[in-house]
């Protein structure tokens, strides 16, 4: 095995400036999305008093979540050894920073008074997961950025391996953090449970992977670079891992929560009799962005053609999207249960009624901002820095190939 | 000194006098009424009381909205207000409101007013990342408008519904009850009238009309009337399993 060689992309080509053109277009149009709804009020969005947390929402935590699992590929070759993804790590690490950015964009964007982010940052409430996230989230940009120093100066490789057991052990704190979000509201039925941390986590590895391995597939491919196949497989066979676990944690979820009476409600609604988070659910999320994936990354010939792959983890993005927005808007449209033992007949605040919420245009440029923001950074940095080898070909990184 | 100068003197120290005369005048009114408040503005509320309302559903008269126009003159929200005039009715701002319950097993069909709840453990505050969420020593929960950064995560935690985010600009607001947009507000059990030891408007409402279903007091002062009431009677907390304690209660429920 020879050792990996890394280079600036070249970024002079037509095809190169059309996507700056065009990410940069998305987030020009995001951010008038952003004055839009920062100048008017919340009140041009989708959003209300019952739905409080929107479309933005589901586009930021996807981000964040998808972050920390981005670090992943970096994660296995300096936590666990494997020196066939080391070529890989500086990449999972950029883009782990690039992700995380873009979501906490939208987030911030997203607040009521996005001018008191300096509140934010220096009033804290230490019993609220929130104000612990800003700091992990904090914590993370700079962790990753000196991880990646590690890794980038020769000299400083040595430390690569602790800095990188850090990195690992913070971004797990991180995604606890942000599944907690939801576990820790004790009042809503679909939320309080301790499940959230772990399912978060990994969701993560899933959507992370899937985005990793769609932006390693571009970049080889625009630049003609070579993308060995033995790894493009190993990335692949591990998302198709993450996938079913994915899918494992929310068997058990809705398991759990169709044993205990308590419960039935929220099942109901979630399985069967929710409309549009039903079919979401069951369509979106099981079908499309769960087994259809499984079904293109495992059959022995689709399997293998990297067009097919691509497309599973297209869907296997699209289905958490649709996941974190069946959990997340679907949680907060059924009804609180103030009144147990007794239905709500009369209210001038539709108690007891499933809240109505449709997702504003403004909301969704907010949220494809973000990912463009994530995207251009990523576009950038690997032109300006060696974040990618010249050459992925299976003999250039795998030290048991045989050619 | 010349007579320019000497001139120049004279009109300063008119100025002073005249500022000094208007300045008197801007304070006086808060120099008289701190002399009648209960409790001096410097001084901290004191967790030697803690605040609570106890709510008679068997008095609570179906089709009564007395509690909920009275906190809306009181504090300037709702129809009183009209400047949320773009914001549809799942996204006005509602700090108490009239609900009617039916009993899935009997049929027995009780109405009462719902608000905030003002929890001795309130879940809003927990969440709340800048602490804008707020309890005070007197369990009167609020929300600090300087701090609060509209991440509606207090929304999320309250298990009552009991807050409102503001979706676009306010106009003539009451100067007891500053509001804005893109923050979160909900019912501060009219602090501003309790710190010069009155009643809620609600509360004050309901006994105008002769329902009486509203008690006002101290839950810590064992000769009050709400203490006594809850003692005799007793009195639910919605939601009691949550183990939140709430500072209002509801008898008949």
């Amino acid at each position: 095995m020879k050792k990996a060689q890394f280079m600036e992309i070249e970024g002079r080509s037509f095809g190169y400036l059309a996507l700056l053109g065009i990410l940069g277009a998305i987030i020009l149009v995001a951010l008038g999305a952003w004055y839009v709804m920062e100048h008017h009020g919340h009140y041009v969005t989708g959003m209300n008093n019952a739905i409080v947390w929107g479309t933005p929402h589901i586009f930021a935590i996807f981000l964040i979540v998808a972050a920390s699992g981005a670090l992943n590929v970096a994660s296995i070759s300096s936590v666990f050894n494997k020196t066939a993804y080391k070529p890989l790590a500086r990449l999972s690490g950029l883009l782990a920073i690039a992700l995380l950015a873009g979501g906490l964009m939208i987030l911030v964007l997203d607040l009521g008074r996005p001018d008191r982010l300096i509140v934010a940052m220096t009033y804290y409430n230490f019993k609220s997961i929130f104000a612990w996230n800003i700091i992990l989230y904090n914590g993370f940009f700079v962790i990753v950025a000196v991880y990646l120093w590690m890794m980038m100066q020769q000299s400083m490789n040595k430390y690569s391996k602790p800095v990188g057991i850090a990195a690992f052990l913070w971004r797990l704190i991180l995604t606890t953090g942000t599944g907690s979000i939801f576990g820790f509201l004790v009042a809503r039925d679909a939320f309080d449970a301790a499940i959230m941390a772990p399912m978060f986590i990994i969701m993560s590895f899933s959507f992370g992977l899937a985005i990793f391995l769609l932006v390693l597939m571009a970049s080889y491919r625009w630049t003609g670079r070579p993308l060995g196949d033995a790894l493009f497989q190993r990335l692949k066979n591990l998302l198709g891992v993450f996938v079913a676990a994915v899918l494992y944690f929310v068997l058990a979820y809705h398991l759990t929560n169709l044993y205990a009476t308590e419960h039935h409600g929220i099942e109901a609604f979630i399985l069967r009799d929710g409309g549009i988070y039903t079919q979401l659910f069951w369509i979106g999320q099981i079908v499309l962005g769960s087994l259809l994936p499984l079904l293109l990354f495992y059959h022995p010939s689709w399997g293998k053609k990297r067009s097919l792959v691509g497309l599973g983890a297209v869907l296997v993005i699209i289905g958490g999207l649709i996941q974190l927005y069946v959990l997340i808007i679907g949680g907060q449209a059924y009804p609180l249960e103030i009144f147990p033992g007794k239905e709500v007949i009369e209210s001038s605040f539709f108690d007891g009624q499933v809240a109505q919420y449709t997702p504003s245009m403004w909301e969704v440029l907010l949220g494809l901002g973000g990912m463009a923001v994530a995207l251009i950074m990523v576009a950038l940095a690997v032109k300006i820095l060696r974040f990618l080898p010249t050459s992925l070909a299976d003999e250039d990184v795998d030290p048991h190939h045989s050619a | 000194m010349t007579n320019k100068t000497y001139n120049a003197d004279l009109s300063r120290r008119h100025f002073f006098s005249k500022a000094a005369a208007a300045a008197g005048m801007a304070i006086a009114p808060g120099v008289f009424l701190r002399q009648v408040h209960a409790r001096p503005a410097e001084q901290a509320a004191t967790s030697e009381k803690r605040w609570g309302i106890l709510i008679d559903t068997d008095k609570c008269a179906k089709g009564c909205d007395s509690c909920v126009t009275a906190c809306m003159n009181e504090n300037g929200w709702g129809e009183i207000n009209n400047s949320e005039e773009h914001s549809n009715p799942h996204q006005k701002a509602q700090w108490i409101r009239k609900v009617t319950v039916k009993d899935k097993q009997t049929g027995h069909v009780q109405s009462l007013p719902l608000m905030c709840q003002h929890c001795e453990n309130p879940p809003c505050v927990d969440v709340c990342p800048t602490g804008a969420s707020m309890k005070r020593a007197d369990g009167i929960v609020l929300v600090d408008k300087h701090t609060c950064i509209g991440c509606r995560y207090c929304m999320m935690a309250c298990p009552y519904k009991a807050r409102s985010f503001i979706h676009e600009d306010l106009e003539d607001q009451k100067v007891v009850a500053p509001r804005g947009k893109g923050t979160v507000e909900s019912c501060t059990m009219c602090v501003h009238r309790v710190d010069e030891d009155g009643t809620p408007a609600c509360v004050e409402a309901c006994n105008a009309d002769n329902h009486n279903a509203m008690y006002f007091g101290d839950l810590k002062d064992p000769n009050s009337e709400i203490s006594r009431q809850l003692k005799q009677y007793g009195g639910e907390q919605l939601r009691a399993d949550l183990g939140l304690n709430t500072g209002v209660r509801y008898r008949g429920l």
